[in-house]
């Protein structure tokens, strides 16, 4: 699973974040912030090895 | 044991009250996706519910294909089409379709109890390359694993193949929605994953016991591999398969991956009204998937070379999975006027993901 970019999108209501926006295999990915998804468990992995960095929302 | 002995024994075992195939999608006739080229690791693509996994040089392409054993009742087949080959493996590189399981689908196997039951794997196989192949039973929740082998005899030829695993008294799988175990058809194993010897009972795992002895499936672009008629049950042999019609294994296929596409009118997930802070529109799913899943869009042909259609809006719209059974879709909006949005009419789809 190739990850190029990541970045954080606030929910409608503006308040929280709600959705990360990435690149996986080429492919603009939205990916939940929910530990159980494959996604987001590779992010974060991928996060705490020093290899991806999450931008903040907008 | 008297044939009444036999047939009391098997529905006392549940193999023969349905469900019994603990496979999704063995007869391979859902594949959402459709063909899916340049393929590299935990990709998924053709057949739902199976993926390539590879490290090293091989690149696939993945398909539903019509070619089937003769005769056999099925209509469809995975199809593994080399595209670039490994033809030089290096030692830790590897190569197999995996198929993984959610542990509370498997708690009838009572893995970790001094009542394990064993499991019979059966299945059709064609591959242009003869010779040794692997199968491994991989415990992700314990690291353990246990491999056999069976032998392809003839080049491109479909075989039918049936290999029985022990229960395993070590080890439960975790009662919940996550990957507990995988079956994997090794295609192709360096020496990482060759160098010791065959771990046919279950054991703790040590990669050099995983697959000694597969031979190199890929090391050409010729090369093809299909597989049909994926069956793994409880017990010590193999029964005949158990077809299900479209309908149900579609459905137990969306709870992995689902696909919203746009409409004959091009009317999905149509909104439009007066707004002058956010636009919102949301689609249920249609089965409550395995957790929040991952989305994609595809479609050029809407608004901004999206596969949404929209008006005033600010950006191209957010996409949100919201819960295993809603996701959602919005952006603010650029000023005080009617505002609209639809999936584009006729190629606009969204996927949704929650693969094990």
């Amino acid at each position: 699973m190739n990850i190029t970019s990541a970045k954080y999108h606030k929910s409608p209501t503006g308040e929280d974040n709600m959705v990360i926006e990435t690149s996986i295999d080429g492919k603009i990915t939205w990916v939940p912030l929910d530990p159980a998804n494959s996604h987001y468990a590779e992010i974060l992995r991928q996060v705490a090895a020093g290899t991806l960095t999450i931008a903040d929302a907008d | 044991m008297s044939k009444a002995a036999e047939l009391a024994a098997l529905i006392g075992s549940g193999q023969a009250q349905g469900n019994k195939n603990l496979i999704i999608n063995g007869a391979m006739n859902v594949a959402q996706r459709g063909t899916v080229a340049s393929a590299t690791n935990g990709v998924y693509g053709g057949p739902d519910r199976f993926s390539i996994n590879e490290v090293g040089a091989l690149v696939v392409t993945l398909s539903q294909d019509t070619d089937v054993p003769t005769g056999s009742g099925f209509l469809n087949s995975m199809k593994v089409d080399v595209t670039t080959a490994d033809s030089s493996l290096a030692a830790g590189d590897l190569a197999y379709l995996g198929h993984r399981f959610e542990g509370q689908n498997l708690q009838r196997l009572k893995k970790g109890t001094s009542n394990a039951e064993s499991v019979t794997l059966s299945f059709w196989v064609k591959s242009t390359i003869t010779g040794t192949y692997i199968i491994q039973l991989y415990d992700n929740d314990n690291a353990r694993h246990i491999s056999k082998s069976y032998t392809v005899s003839s080049s491109n030829t479909w075989e039918f193949k049936t290999l029985t695993f022990a229960g395993d008294t070590t080890g439960a799988l975790d009662n919940d929605n996550a990957y507990s175990l995988q079956v994997y058809w090794w295609l192709a194993a360096g020496s990482t994953y060759t160098s010791g010897t065959l771990a046919t009972s279950w054991a703790s795992f040590t990669a050099a016991n995983a697959a000694t002895g597969q031979v190199n499936a890929v090391n050409s672009t010729d090369n093809n591999f299909y597989l049909t008629g994926v069956q793994l049950e409880i017990g010590d042999v193999a029964t005949p398969f158990e077809h299900e019609d479209f309908g149900t294994t579609l459905v137990k296929c969306q709870r992995y991956c689902a696909i919203i596409t746009s409409s004959g009118t091009g009317s999905t997930m149509y909104r439009d009204y007066y707004s002058t802070d956010t636009m919102v529109t949301s689609s249920e799913l249609p089965v409550q998937m395995r957790t929040t899943p991952s989305m994609t869009m595809t479609g050029s042909g809407g608004t901004s070379s999206t596969g949404f259609t929209y008006s005033n809006l600010a950006a191209t719209p957010t996409l949100a999975p919201a819960s295993p059974f809603h996701i959602l879709v919005y952006r603010g909006v650029a000023s005080s006027a009617r505002t609209y949005i639809y999936l584009t009419n006729p190629t606009g789809e969204l996927t949704m993901e929650a693969e094990l």
